[in-house]
């Protein structure tokens, strides 16, 4: 499973390894009725402390994403696609409110924001092309 | 990689919060060295089932604190006991549950890993033969080879097999990674790893890589001066230490806000930030106080924190 941690922006390990897992269900990267990996495989893989994974799938299966099935393991559950996609727009949206929150104060408007967003977007899309591939790609 | 371990059970069976008598309570602990406090009115607790990372400069007295956890300094003045003992008093008693690993070279040089080894199962009923072999051959180790003949990096397995081979319920940990190598520092996050996926048991570690805290601790002490300044859960940590960021109404350019209660300011461009307790339920009416408003606040890393708070 390919997840990436990272120590620099403060969020909450826990909490990375959640949006992650939602977002390679919600692009099928994990299909439901697959199995995850248990709890401290994928510590060591991530070399994290097992509880942070634990807590991470508790929280997964709280929303719905992932089941537990009797003993055996931990998998992505049928309605967990539809379910990762919500979260990962509700995310978006948070991320979506800060900025607006913010262009506000630096005194834009929502029509000014979105022709920047479009001019930021192309600048990047050059910016990855003259990188060449598999480079400058955002993690 | 992932090593498959069938001997250590699976975590999935722990039950979800294991509430029981802490593993490590300590009352009001002072310790003087001289007339210097080394460690001053240290009151906490060590959950069972937690890893728990101590950080703080060199000389804060982390050090003092693990050698008083493990029986080697009695307390002066407060308390402390392991297991509901006090280590000071019982140290057989309590040693025999506890793994540890300490700071300074103390393995017996003129011994062979085998010889020490097999020093060290006498000592402990719980000794795990198989899981020796298993941690020899994990980390590589030529078991005929005298200590003192070994590198600093096989010295520290050599340690680490002796502190785990027992399948301690209680791993103390003084400075385990510094000055090793990236290889000797993963082998000690994965027995930590291990250690703590293996039910029920509890971690205590002392250390200057911050990094490495960050990603195994549920639970970050820090200590400046012999005091403990903050003693609790990582995330909630993250949640309340915050870098905000200010806007002053009438900035001159140079003055920084008169808020110096809630933490250290720097300037960046237009703005000034400095990381906060959000938790402060003085923050926001200060800042209005001096006619600021609050751009952002975002998380900081772990690093970022100590540096902020160690001094």
């Amino acid at each position: 499973m390919d997840i990436r941690i990272s120590l620099t922006d403060g969020v909450p390990i826990y909490q990375q390894i959640v949006t992650q897992v939602r977002y390679l269900i919600a692009a099928g990267s994990l299909e439901p009725g697959i199995e995850m990996p248990p709890i401290r495989v994928l510590a060591e893989q991530l070399q994290v402390n097992p509880n942070t994974v634990a807590r991470a799938y508790r929280e997964l299966e709280l929303e719905g994403t992932v089941e537990k099935r009797s003993t055996r393991g931990t998998f992505v559950s049928d309605s967990g696609s539809k379910l990762a996609t919500r979260h990962r727009q509700a995310a978006l949206h948070e991320r979506i409110d800060q900025l607006l929150a913010e262009s506000t104060q630096l005194g834009f408007s929502v029509d000014q924001l979105i022709k920047e967003i479009h001019s930021r977007s192309r600048v990047m899309e050059r910016m990855q092309k003259k990188a060449g591939p598999g480079r400058g790609k955002s993690a | 990689m992932i090593q498959q371990n069938s001997v250590v059970p699976m975590v999935e069976e722990k039950p979800v919060e294991v509430k029981k008598q802490p593993i490590v309570q300590i009352r009001n602990l002072t310790r003087k060295f001289g007339s210097a406090h080394a460690l001053d009115n240290v009151t906490m607790e060590i959950p069972r089932g937690v890893v728990m990372g101590l950080v703080g400069l060199n000389g804060a007295g982390k050090t003092t604190l693990l050698k008083h956890i493990l029986g080697m300094y009695r307390a002066q003045e407060g308390s402390v006991s392991v297991f509901g003992c006090d280590p000071s008093r019982d140290p057989v008693k309590v040693l025999s549950r506890v793994g540890y690993l300490t700071e300074e070279d103390s393995l017996p040089g003129w011994m062979t890993a085998e010889q020490l080894l097999s020093f060290s199962r006498s000592f402990y009923p719980d000794w795990d033969s198989e899981y020796e072999r298993e941690l020899l051959d994990t980390f590589d180790l030529d078991p005929s080879r005298r200590i003192d003949r070994m590198s600093k990096g096989q010295k520290a397995r050599v340690g680490l097999t002796v502190a785990l081979a027992h399948r301690p319920e209680f791993l103390v940990l003084d400075e385990p990674g510094s000055g090793l190598d990236p290889v000797v520092r993963n082998d000690i996050l994965n027995a930590i790893i291990r250690t703590i996926a293996d039910s029920g048991k509890t971690v205590l570690f002392s250390s200057h890589l911050l990094d490495e805290v960050q990603r195994v601790s549920d639970e970050v002490a820090l200590i400046r001066g012999g005091k403990l300044v903050e003693c609790g859960p990582l995330d909630s940590l993250q949640t309340r230490y915050q870098r905000v960021t200010l806007k002053l109404d009438n900035d001159n350019g140079s003055d920084a806000p008169d808020l110096d209660a809630l933490g250290k300011w720097n300037r960046s461009g237009s703005e000034w930030s400095a990381i906060v307790d959000l938790e402060d339920d003085s923050l926001e009416k200060a800042v209005a106080s001096i006619g600021a408003k609050i751009v952002r606040t975002h998380g900081v890393s772990l690093n970022e924190w100590f540096i902020n708070s160690a001094r």
